[in-house]
C-alpha cells in the first residue's frame, strides 16, 4: 500500500513559501524540512542532508560520538555493503563528505543533476538502515584516533584552544571538543553509536538542501519518494542543553608547548548568537569584528599594532554569528619577535579601551556596509556555500526568513547599535585570556 | 557604434556530455595580450585570473624568498597610495585581491563589481606596475614572514616538505622552500626586491582567464590597461630539476604522537603519450575520495591513518608520482610497509578491468563538475593556458581518459611504479623505521 499513502500524503505537502533569491522550502508530512537553492548554470547539483544532531547534543562521558557516527554513516546499511555509498558516487563522477559541529552533523554529495534520485535513495536508506559491526566500530575507532593525532595532539594551537574553549565553558557542552576527549573517544562503542543514531537521524530531525540546477518541483517529487516513506521519530523534544552559569570571574589559560614557534595572546569573551527574529544584535556584532580586526592595514586594531606602534605581526577579531547557543567574540594579537605577550596583551587592551572611547571612524564604517553588500553579490558565486548557509543556519535555530533577512538587517546597523555591543561584551569578568608559549616560555601574571 | 579598442576574437562552444556547454572566447587585444573569456552575465561581477610564469624559481642566486617577499608587497603601497591608502580604496569599491608566489608562477585573483570595475582596474594596474616598496611595509611584512617561518620549523608536514625538497633537487629552485629562510629572508634589500619586481612581472609569460559580467571588447580594453607599463620580458627561466633522490627511507627525528611521511619518486610528463593512462593507474592506487586501493588497505581495514593520497606531481621543470599520510609513531613501520607493497603490487600486476572502468567513470564524470562557479572557471582556465592545453582539450579530456586500454595500464604501470626507486621521508619518532 505504499504506493497509495505516498501518492495521498503529496497532497499534504502545503502551498511552497514563495521563491527570493531562487530559494524555495517546503516539508514533507514525515516532518523533513526541504530547502531548494536554483542555480542553473551548470549542470550541477549539491544534496545535503543536515541533522540537528552535533557534539553538543551529546549526553556526558561519549564525547566524540556524533563525530564517530559521522564516520560510521558510510559503512553497511540493510541493501548496501560499506564503502558503497562512496563508491557509486565516484561512479557517478561525484564527491562526496560530511562533517560535524557542536551544532549539526552533515553529509553531502555533489554530483551531476540528473543523478539526484540515486543520491536520495542512498542517503534516505542510511538515515534508517545502519547495521553496524563490531570490526567496523574498532577499525573506525582507530581511524577518529589518527585523526585527532594528526588535527589536535600534533597541534599545539589546537590543543590551546580546545583548553581555551574547556575554560570557557563550565557547564554548556560546546566546552567539549568536537572530535572527542581522547580517552573517552578511545572507549566509543556500537551502542553508543546506535544510542545516538536511533534518537537524532529522524526525517523530523532532519533538512534536505538541494542547491543547483534543479527546479523546486522536481525536487519535491524525489523528497516524497525517497524520504517521504521514512517513519519519523515520536516525542523528539526541543534541543535544550545544560545551560552556562553566569561568568563571575575572568579566566586566564597559559599553555606551554616546546612546538610553539610563534607565541600569541588570544581573547574570547562570551557574546549572544543570531537568534530567531532577533538578529540585530548580533549584527552589530558582525561589524565589531570587522571593523576592530577584519583589515591589518584599515581595522582598529591593526592599524594600531601592525601601523602604528608595530609590536605585533598580525592583530585580529573573529566573531561566528551563527550557533545555537550563546557563542563568543574573539581577539588575538601575534607579538613581533622581542615583545613580550605582557606587552601584546596590555596593548590590546588599551586599544579596546581606546576604542570605547573614541567610536568609529565613519568612512571606516561605510566601506565595511558596502563590502557586506558586495558579499552577497560573490557568495552567489558558489552554490555549495550557498547551501551550507541555510544548513548551518536552519541547525542553529533560524529560521529561513531569519536568513532571507539576515542582509537587510546587515544594512540597517548603525555605529550607534554597534558601539553598544561593544559595551555590552567587552566586559573582563566575562572573559577568557590564553597565552601560548613555547617550552619555559614567559610566564603570566 | 563606435569603438576605439577591437579585440580578435574566436569563439568554441564545448559541450559537456550532461548537457551543459561552456562558450570560451579566445581574444588578443590590441597589444598582443591573449586570454580566454567566458562571459556570464547572470550575477553583476567578474572573476579575472592572471599567472607570471616563474614564480619563486626567479629568485637569484643567494637571494631565496625575494620574489615571494615582493610579491607580498604588492598590496602594501602603489603610486600615490601607503598600504593603508591602497587598503581603503580598496575596501570602498569591495574588489577583492589575492597575490600568491609559488615556484612556477605569480598568481593573481581579482574579483571586482561591474558597477565600479574601470575603478577596481586602475588600482589594480597601480599595484601591477608601480608598487612603493616602501622601507615601512618592507620591515612589517618581513617580519610577518619571519613568524611564518619560525612555526614551520616546528611543523612536521613543513620539515617533511623541506627534507624532500632538499634531497630531491639539491640547490635547484625547487631544493629549497620557496619562501626562503630566515638568514635568506633576513638579509634582502629593498634593491633585491625592485629586481625580483622586474624579474618575475612582464608581458612574456603572462597568462590571463576572465569569467563573469564583461564582454569580449571591454575585456580587451581593461588588459591593455591594465598591464601598459610592464616590461616585455622577465628573467630567463631555470633549467630542468634533475630528481636525485633513490629508493630508501629517511627519518628526520621529531618529537611528536604522530609521524607524517611523504613519499615517491620520478613521474612522467603532463604530454608524455602515456600520461593518461598513468593519471587512471594514479587514480586506482591513491586518488581522491576514499575508494582508492592505499585508503581501503591502510584507513578502512587496517585503521592505521586518518587519510592518504597520492598525486602525479607535474611543475613546469619536474614531474614526479608522490604521497603522503600520518600515522602514529607506533603504527607508521607497519603503514609503510601496507604502502611499500601495494606500490609492488601495482608495478608487477597492474589493475584490473573492473578499476580500470571504474576509475574512467570517476574521471570523466567528474570533470564537468569541476566548471562550477565564475572564480573556479577562470581558474581553470589560466592552468590549461599554462599546461599548454588548447581551449579544445575541454571537449577532447574525456575521450583521452576513455581511450586508456587495461593493456596500456599493466604496461605503464610496470614502466611508472618502481618499488625500488620509493623514498619515504618521515618525520617523528616512527617505531622500528630507520634510515637507510
Amino acid at each position: 500500500m505504499r504506493f497509495l499513502i505516498a501518492a495521498f500524503l503529496a497532497f499534504g505537502l502545503g502551498t511552497p513559501a514563495l521563491a527570493k533569491d531562487g530559494v524555495t522550502d517546503f516539508k514533507l508530512d514525515n516532518g523533513l524540512e526541504v530547502v531548494v537553492i536554483e542555480d542553473h548554470r551548470a549542470p550541477v547539483v549539491v544534496h545535503m542532508l543536515w541533522y540537528r544532531a552535533g557534539a553538543a547534543d551529546e549526553e556526558p562521558g561519549v564525547s566524540g560520538i556524533a563525530h564517530f557516527l559521522e564516520h560510521l554513516l558510510f559503512k553497511a546499511t540493510d541493501t548496501m555493503e560499506a564503502g558503497e555509498l562512496s563508491r557509486v558516487v565516484a561512479e557517478n563522477g561525484g564527491s562526496d563528505n560530511a562533517f560535524t559541529s557542536q551544532d549539526y552533523t552533515a553529509y553531502f554529495q555533489r554530483v551531476a543533476a540528473d543523478r539526484l534520485g540515486l543520491m536520495m535513495q542512498m542517503e534516505a536508506d542510511r538515515m534508517r538502515n545502519l547495521r553496524l559491526t563490531e570490526d567496523d566500530i574498532v577499525t573506525e575507532r582507530n581511524v577518529i584516533l589518527e585523526e585527532r593525532a594528526q588535527r589536535t595532539d600534533s597541534d599545539p594551537g589546537a590543543l590551546f584552544h580546545e583548553q581555551m574553549n574547556a575554560a570557557a565553558y563550565l557547564n554548556h557542552p560546546y566546552g567539549t571538543p568536537i572530535i572527542g576527549w581522547r580517552h573517552e573517544a578511545a572507549k566509543l562503542s556500537r551502542a553508543d553509536a546506535l544510542a545516538f543514531y536511533e534518537r537524532f537521524y529522524a526525517p523530523n530531525n532532519a533538512i534536505l538542501i538541494v542547491a543547483g540546477d534543479v527546479t523546486p518541483d522536481e525536487v519535491r517529487a524525489l523528497a516524497q519518494e525517497y524520504y517521504g516513506p521514512l517513519k519519523p521519530t515520536p516525542g523528539l523534544t526541543e534541543r535544550e542543553r545544560r545551560a552556562e552559569p553566569p561568568q563571575l570571574a575572568e579566566r586566564r589559560v597559559r599553555f606551554e608547548d616546546p612546538r610553539v614557534s610563534q607565541p600569541y595572546v588570544y581573547r574570547q569573551y562570551a557574546a549572544p548568537e543570531r537568534d530567531p527574529g532577533a538578529q540585530e544584535q548580533a549584527a552589530a556584532l558582525v561589524y565589531l569584528a570587522e571593523i576592530l580586526g577584519g583589515s591589518g592595514a584599515t581595522s582598529v586594531l591593526g592599524r594600531a599594532l601592525q601601523f602604528d606602534n608595530p609590536i605585533a605581526v598580525y592583530a585580529g577579531a573573529a566573531y561566528g554569528s551563527v550557533m545555537l547557543d550563546d557563542t563568543e567574540f574573539s581577539l588575538v594579537v601575534y607579538p613581533k619577535q622581542g615583545v613580550s605577550l605582557a606587552e601584546a596583551e596590555a596593548a590590546l587592551d588599551e586599544q579596546i579601551a581606546k576604542f570605547l572611547e573614541t567610536g568609529i571612524d565613519p568612512e571606516q564604517f561605510e566601506r565595511i556596509k558596502f563590502q557586506i553588500r558586495a558579499d552577497q553579490i560573490y557568495a552567489q558565486d558558489s552554490a555549495m556555500s550557498r547551501a551550507q548557509r541555510y544548513g548551518r543556519a536552519l541547525t542553529a535555530g533560524l529560521t529561513i526568513d531569519d536568513v532571507q533577512a539576515w542582509p537587510d538587517i546587515l544594512q540597517a546597523v548603525t555605529p550607534e547599535q554597534v558601539m553598544q555591543a561593544a559595551r555590552q561584551i567587552f566586559d573582563d569578568r566575562r572573559s577568557v585570556t590564553g597565552w601560548l608559549v613555547p617550552e619555559g616560555g614567559e610566564e603570566m601574571k | 557604434m563606435m569603438r576605439f579598442f577591437y579585440a580578435f576574437v574566436t569563439l568554441l562552444i564545448v559541450t559537456f556530455p550532461a548537457r551543459a556547454e561552456i562558450a570560451i572566447q579566445e581574444i588578443t587585444t590590441p597589444t598582443g595580450i591573449n586570454a580566454w573569456l567566458v562571459e556570464e552575465h547572470s550575477l553583476p561581477f567578474t572573476a579575472l585570473e592572471i599567472r607570471f610564469q616563474g614564480g619563486t624559481s626567479l629568485d637569484r642566486p643567494g637571494k631565496r624568498g625575494a620574489v615571494n617577499f615582493m610579491v607580498g608587497l604588492l598590496e602594501e603601497g602603489a603610486g600615490e597610495m601607503d598600504a593603508r591608502g591602497f587598503a581603503e580604496a580598496r575596501e570602498s569599491l569591495a574588489a577583492s585581491f589575492r597575490f600568491g608566489a609559488y615556484g612556477d608562477a605569480i598568481t593573481v585573483s581579482a574579483q571586482f563589481l561591474s558597477e565600479n570595475r574601470a575603478e577596481a582596474m586602475q588600482l589594480l594596474h597601480s599595484a601591477l606596475t608601480e608598487p612603493r616598496f616602501d622601507d615601512s611595509a618592507i620591515e612589517r611584512v618581513r617580519a610577518q614572514i619571519m613568524s611564518h617561518l619560525a612555526s614551520r620549523a616546528t611543523d612536521p608536514n613543513a620539515i617533511a616538505g623541506e627534507t624532500w625538497d632538499r634531497m630531491a633537487y639539491g640547490d635547484h629552485p625547487y631544493g629549497s622552500y620557496r619562501v626562503g629562510t630566515p638568514d635568506s629572508v633576513a638579509a634582502l634589500t629593498r634593491d633585491d626586491l625592485v629586481s625580483a619586481f622586474k624579474d618575475a612581472l612582464a608581458l612574456d609569460r603572462i597568462y590571463v582567464a576572465a569569467v563573469g559580467d564583461i564582454t569580449a571588447d571591454e575585456l580587451s580594453q581593461l588588459l591593455d590597461e591594465l598591464f601598459d607599463g610592464l616590461p616585455a620580458t622577465g628573467a630567463p627561466l631555470p633549467p630542468r630539476a634533475e630528481f636525485a633522490l633513490s629508493g630508501g627511507t629517511t627519518v628526520v627525528p621529531f618529537d611528536t604522537p604522530q609521524s607524517v611521511t611523504m613519499f615517491g619518486h620520478i613521474g612522467i610528463a603532463r604530454d608524455d603519450p602515456d600520461f593518461f593512462a598513468a593519471f587512471v593507474l594514479n587514480e586506482v592506487l591513491g586518488g581522491r575520495g576514499s575508494n582508492s586501493r592505499l585508503m581501503q588497505e591502510v584507513r578502512e581495514k587496517r585503521g592505521l591513518t586518518y587519510g592518504v593520497g597520492t598525486f602525479l606531481a607535474n611543475a613546469d621543470l619536474s614531474d614526479t608520482i608522490m604521497g603522503h599520510f600520518s600515522s602514529q609513531n607506533g603504527t607508521m613501520g607497519d603503514a609503510i610497509e601496507v604502502v611499500r607493497n601495494e606500490w609492488a603490487k601495482m608495478a608487477a600486476e597492474g589493475i584490473t578491468q573492473e578499476e580500470l572502468t571504474a576509475a574512467q567513470t570517476y574521471l570523466t564524470g567528474s570533470y564537468p563538475l569541476r566548471f562550477d562557479g565564475n572564480a573556479n572557471i577562470a581558474n581553470i582556465l589560466a592552468s590549461m593556458q599554462m599546461e599548454g592545453l588548447p581551449v579544445d582539450y575541454i571537449a577532447t579530456r574525456n575521450d583521452q581518459v576513455m581511450a586508456v586500454t587495461l593493456e596500456d595500464t599493466t604496461r605503464v604501470a610496470k614502466r611508472l611504479y618502481d618499488p625500488d626507486a620509493l623514498h619515504f621521508v618521515v618525520v617523528g619518532q616512527p617505531e622500528g623505521v630507520v634510515s637507510n
